[in-house]
């Protein structure tokens, strides 16, 4: 054992490709479940979301327009860079959850997986949700799925990582861009991964990632006018309800919360949560 | 030397209209709680059709839970058997197709021409393709064994009737829910006509409830807190309430809102076709339809061109009895909305943009607007943002295709857009751009029951028509 002092971390934000600090200068202390200090974690104001909106915005034509194939391969490289980092997750996980480091080690690699599994599904989604239209004429008419655009996601609190993996990967891989914001107590993990996304040739502005009060964040989200869809995993029943209530002013698609087994096999319901259904007609002849 | 047309109605004998309805509860017809009436009128005329029941909350209650007793026997029927239900539904409104075109033209105001060859037809079609889907929703890619959700409120709009329910109604029940429907206020007999279809059928009672009423009444059923779905069509303003409503619930919601679509007409079109579509666009159903391509976006070069072919055609419309099988345009739906429709066209003249309308005598009752088109929009001007519901088209011109889609997404709505080339690399170019969910190329207006239907960002969300509109009906 060496008395080396180790080099702490400083946590950041991950806004538009760049880790800036909170613009409020804010930070709160994160501990683990013994409450034993781990990180000073940005603590996001609402001119951050309004930011990280902006760079979400941003990001939407370049990745919604990217090809399937290309969103598929850069979700894969997550999985790659995850992989070589599994150590370093396992121990935040553990020190976030207060869990041993085998149940640790088990949800970082379901989340590795699970990057692979979303990764498969973008040059797979149209055809099970699109199709042709047999209509009653001499047209051609069919259907595909678009990603709905700009989605703010409270990432749920009791399963900080493999959780926010399991909200975020959907969301992105048909499309969408993100603006996250991570487990209230245990966002380390989150702005740990930022780094690894950073890395994975995603284009900044695809996942924005904050760390704070949830509610406080929620509201300018659910509220803001150029946010298309928000995913509420990480609100409890009242909070959801004012964040519903808010959503509603610009008609956002709102994924409500539930309880959910994160470890269980996802299913397609958030893959198919954000995105919208546009059907094309032109006339046939000669 | 002109030719005049000669009248020719359509009969109305053909509908025999009671002088009045109540409810329809429980496979019963009965007046409201409280007795409260209220008179429809014929919009082309301001003659009284008949008198109809405001159902209270009363009334709601009363409704849903007819709806959620027959929701246990209903769910439970062998999906064949529901199908075969629907099946005699579509048929008999083939049947009475004729009798129902006329009602529908009377307590509205549309063209029979309209009502003949696009409601019913598609109306028919509607209940038929559900029907078929009923014991066939294992293979419709939700899971094995999708279960219905309950009892559906179900909120439609004047515009459609009698089409507008037929999208509610059909899906609802072929996945096994049970329904309670309010009509729009200005346009219930066609739905109270559907309950006497639903008789005929032997549909078991208290799977499809009718209440007429204002907008209270679609506000007590919509917060009613025994019904599991919410489907609304109508304005965004009262889709943002219902959101609201629904909020920190259970209920399930889709909404099919507003629209401000952009008819986007390239330099290569063939104008004519092209005309004949912008035409079909705004003036189809007198404007009062939500997928309405009310911005006509004209490439520069064959502006002049094509504005001229355009109020040529729009010369040769015939606005005036909506029983006249000639006649193009009928008549605005209300006083309410002939007066809004009026507001926005002033206002546009206000801002500065030229109105232009050919001489078209308008009957000297009823409510009418004459086809207009404005010309120098621009994007600022409220009619360019806001929806008007009415024979009003707003011409705004583009040069490149990126300013084209720039202008064309420029808008809180996204329900339908219609693009206009011979060059299909373009055409494909555009529709994946359009943030819309409905892009028509080289048509307009076009439905069917096979197609999902629905719009992006605030012209609403869920999807109606296709395998698609299953979802919003289905425990998924």
């Amino acid at each position: 054992m060496s008395d080396r002092l180790s080099v702490l971390k400083t946590y950041k934000l991950y806004v538009g490709g760049k880790f800036p600090r909170s613009e409020s200068g804010r930070v709160y202390e994160v501990t683990d479940s013994k409450d034993r200090w781990l990180a000073n974690a940005p603590l996001a104001s609402r001119k951050d979301a309004r930011d990280a909106v902006v760079a979400a915005r941003k990001a939407f034509g370049g990745w919604s327009g990217a090809t399937a194939y290309n969103r598929g391969q850069i979700l894969y490289r997550v999985a790659e860079m995850l992989e070589g980092r599994r150590d370093q997750f396992v121990a935040e996980v553990a020190d976030a959850e207060g869990c041993s480091k085998a149940k640790a080690a088990a949800q970082v690699d379901a989340a590795i997986d699970r990057w692979v599994w979303y990764a498969g599904w973008s040059d797979k989604v149209a055809q099970i949700a699109g199709g042709a239209n047999p209509v009653a004429g001499p047209y051609f008419n069919m259907s595909a799925p678009e990603p709905t655009g700009v989605v703010a996601v409270l990432a749920p609190q009791e399963s900080s990582f493999l959780g926010l993996v399991s909200v975020v990967a959907p969301a992105i891989v048909t499309g969408n861009t993100v603006v996250v914001v991570a487990a209230q107590d245990a966002p380390l993990p989150a702005l740990s991964l930022a780094e690894v996304l950073a890395t994975s040739d995603l284009p900044g502005g695809v996942v924005n990632l904050l760390s704070g009060r949830t509610a406080e964040l929620g509201a300018p989200l659910a509220a803001h006018q150029d946010v298309n869809a928000i995913d509420l995993a990480g609100a409890d029943a009242g909070l959801a309800k004012d964040l519903e209530t808010a959503a509603a002013d610009n008609l956002k698609r709102v994924l409500r919360p539930g309880a959910v087994d994160w470890s269980a096999a996802p299913g397609t319901e958030r893959l198919l949560s954000f995105l919208e259904t546009k059907t094309v007609w032109h006339p046939m002849g000669v | 030397m002109t030719f005049d047309y000669a009248p020719a109605p359509e009969s109305r004998a053909v509908v025999d209209i009671a002088p009045s309805y109540g409810l329809f509860i429980d496979g019963e017809f009965a007046p409201a709680s409280d007795g409260k009436v209220f008179k429809t009128v014929s919009p082309s005329s301001e003659e009284s059709l008949s008198e109809v029941a405001q159902a209270s909350a009363e009334d709601v209650d009363r409704a849903v839970k007819a709806a959620r007793k027959a929701f246990e026997k209903w769910s439970a029927l062998p999906g064949a058997e529901r199908a075969k239900y629907l099946f005699r539904i579509a048929r008999i409104i083939q049947e009475r197709s004729r009798e129902l075109a006329v009602l529908e033209s009377l307590d509205n105001g549309k063209p029979i021409r309209e009502s003949r060859d696009a409601d019913l037809p598609l109306v028919a079609a509607h209940f038929f393709y559900y029907a078929g889907w009923a014991d066939k929703l294992d293979h419709a890619g939700y899971g094995p064994n999708p279960r219905p959700l309950g009892v559906a409120g179900q909120v439609i709009p004047w515009n459609f009737p009698l089409l507008m329910l037929a999208w509610k109604i059909a899906p609802a029940l072929a996945t096994g829910n049970t329904v309670v429907l309010k009509p729009a206020e200005t346009t219930p007999l066609s739905a109270l006509f559907f309950a006497d279809i639903c008789r005929q059928a032997g549909l078991p009672k208290g799977v499809v409830n009718i209440l007429t009423g204002d907008g209270s009444t679609g506000a007590a059923l919509v917060g009613h807190p025994d019904i599991n779905k919410v489907a609304f069509t109508g304005s965004t303003e009262v889709g943002k309430a219902i959101a609201r409503t629904v909020a920190g619930t259970d209920k399930r919601v889709t909404l099919e809102l507003g629209g401000k679509a952009a008819n986007i007409v390239f330099d290569d079109a063939p104008i004519d076709q092209a005309v004949e579509g912008i035409v079909n666009g705004i003036f189809f159903n007198q404007g009062h339809v939500c997928c309405a391509g009310s911005r006509l976006l004209v490439q520069e070069s064959v502006q002049d061109e094509l504005l001229e072919a355009l109020k040529r055609r729009m010369r040769t419309l015939r606005v005036g009895d909506p029983l006249d099988k000639n006649t193009d345009v009928g008549a605005i739906n209300s006083a309410e909305q002939l007066a809004r429709i009026t507001a926005l066209a002033d206002a546009g003249e206000a801002e500065g943009a030229e109105r232009w309308a050919p001489d078209c005598e308008l009957p000297g009752s009823g409510y009418w607007f004459a086809p207009t088109l404005f010309t120098g929009v621009t994007q600022a001007h409220r009619i360019a943002r806001e929806e008007i519901f009415g024979p009003v088209l707003s011409v705004l011109t583009f040069r490149t295709p990126a300013e084209a889609v720039e202008k064309a997404n420029n808008t809180p709505y996204g329900l339908s857009a219609g693009i206009w080339t011979e060059k299909g690399s373009r055409m494909l170019w555009m529709a994946s751009k359009l943030r819309a969910g409905v892009i028509w190329s080289n048509t307009f207006n076009k439905f069917d029951p096979a197609s999902p239907f629905g719009g992006y960002k605030e012209s609403g969300f869920g999807r109606e028509g296709g395998r698609h509109g299953l979802e919003a009906y289905l425990n998924v």
